[in-house]
């Protein structure tokens, strides 16, 4: 088991530890060959038009389409927005999920917060029963959900902020920044 | 449950999301617009970059909200703000008109000279600069939930950006070498906090997100910085002051993403332009050095 994290910008390397303290191996993707061998990758937290511009740059965009088609994605935050179909403004997009999402919908830093989360989801594949606690910055919503992608964790009044479509998974907040492991051992079970 | 605006995972978060990429100071929307099509993860809004804020000479102040709100408008990245050191008021105005971070900065003509701004008592995050980790740790204390060397900015000379990175870096590891019972002699003589201190030797690095800044230039002076260990890149004067500023702009950002790899950089290197005309910092008159600002 090995698992990429995309080091073009952003907190790759919480990811990173993250994974580390699983016992999981890991690596820094930056370039298309960085994606041989591994049987996952996680898209981190940043700015999704630097990370979108850097993809383009250096020709990810296409080998990362063809990547997510039989591996395991997850997007925390700016990955997300990565991930998504459409984000209602021209910006460079791997369009692997059927979600919409709009950008810092939820304003400016100031009103960046913290919250707790009931995911049944997680709490049954991790066999756990207390709530998740979610640190959202800046954080993007998803909109809406078609196709084969539903709807993982929403907010109690119904906004949606965890998606899910087979191996490729999407989050508006950052389980890299807390010391709650449940997140990465979900995705590395997708990924597996 | 309810949900916690403010808190200091929060603020420090904002800065984890900033790391590995550019900061770009500018001084008006188009110039915000070049900063993020050229990939910046954040643009600083102020009136005059620091290279003319040392031609003009004078007192050097925030900047006008209006400005700075249509910087705001006109990009989707975060947009910092600076105000001058220990002056709580503008930083409460920043505040209010909702900027993502504000700079409490040396560049600006300090408002107090003992004081630095009580910056826990804000729910908007804080970066200061440093010349040394006592420093680093004293804004730490006070609240800062980001941190940047000094350097000199407006100089377009790298080497003072050099010396305080190496300074905080070298002190990191000394820490991290050191017996439990030296803390308290180490926090004495940098005057930093027992328990701060405690915490570097434990992590191996500052607890918040480490830029550097003041005299970054060129491609090779960023991945100069990222090499020598900071967490990303502040570029002030070095972008809109060359010749070419979105090439520039441009090849800085590819730069510290791949600051390891040097084939890439000697490609991002090529055909830059004019840079910024520099000022040697070493024949700089004391008076004139910004970083001495500070306390």
């Amino acid at each position: 088991m090995k698992i990429g994290v995309l080091a073009l910008q952003g907190d790759f390397a919480e990811h990173i530890s993250m994974l580390k303290k699983l016992g999981v191996e890991t690596t820094e993707v930056r370039l298309p060959e960085h994606l041989k061998n591994l049987d996952g990758l996680i898209i981190p937290g940043g700015e999704s038009t630097t990370i979108g511009k850097l993809a383009v740059a250096y020709n990810l965009l296409e080998p990362l389409k063809q990547f997510g088609k039989d591996h395991a994605i997850w997007g925390t935050c700016a990955g997300a927005i990565f991930l998504s179909k459409d984000v209602s403004r021209d910006q460079p997009l791997l369009g692997l999920m059927d979600i919409k999402v709009q950008r810092n919908a939820f304003g400016r830093q100031v009103d960046s917060f913290e919250t707790d989360l009931e995911i049944d989801e997680l709490m049954k594949a991790t066999g756990t029963e207390h709530a998740y606690h979610a640190v959202f910055i800046r954080a993007p919503l998803i909109e809406s959900v078609s196709g084969n992608a539903k709807v993982l964790s929403a907010l109690e009044d119904g906004r949606i902020v965890a998606a899910q479509e087979g191996h490729l998974l999407a989050t508006s907040f950052h389980p890299e920044l807390t010391s709650d492991t449940r997140f990465h051992e979900y995705f590395i079970s997708l990924a597996s | 449950m309810e949900s916690k605006t403010g808190t200091w995972l929060e603020k420090k978060g904002l800065a984890q999301m900033l790391k590995g990429g550019v900061i770009m100071d500018v001084v008006n929307a188009e110039q915000a617009k070049i900063a993020e099509d050229a990939g910046a993860c954040a643009v600083m809004a102020l009136e005059r970059v620091p290279a003319d804020i040392r031609a003009d000479g004078g007192v050097a102040r925030m900047s006008d909200p209006d400005m700075i709100l249509k910087i705001m408008d006109a990009v989707s990245i975060p947009v910092m703000a600076k105000c001058r050191i220990g002056h709580f008021v503008e930083a409460q105005i920043l505040e209010a008109i909702g900027v993502d971070y504000i700079d409490e900065s040396e560049v600006l003509t300090p408002a107090d000279e003992e004081h630095h701004i009580l910056k826990h008592n804000f729910n908007v995050p804080f970066v200061c600069g440093c010349r040394n980790i006592g420093e680093a740790l004293r804004r730490i204390g006070e609240g800062a939930a980001m941190i940047r060397t000094k350097g000199e900015a407006g100089t377009g000379d790298v080497v003072e950006a050099v010396r305080h990175a190496r300074t905080v870096i070298g002190a990191i590891r000394q820490l991290e070498t050191m017996g439990d019972e030296e803390l308290m002699t180490f926090a004495k003589n940098n005057g930093a906090s027992y328990e701060l201190v405690k915490e570097v030797k434990t992590l191996g690095r500052m607890p918040v997100v480490n830029f550097a800044a003041g005299g970054v230039a060129t491609p090779a002076d960023a991945a100069l910085m990222m090499q020598l260990g900071v967490d990303g890149v502040f570029v002030g004067s070095g972008i809109f002051k060359s010749g070419d500023p979105a090439r520039r702009a441009t090849a800085i950002v590819k730069a510290v993403t791949h600051y390891q790899d040097a084939s890439i950089l000697a490609d991002v290197s090529k055909n830059l332009g004019e840079a910024m005309v520099g000022r040697n910092t070493s024949q700089m008159p004391e008076g004139e050095k910004m970083a001495g600002r500070g306390w």
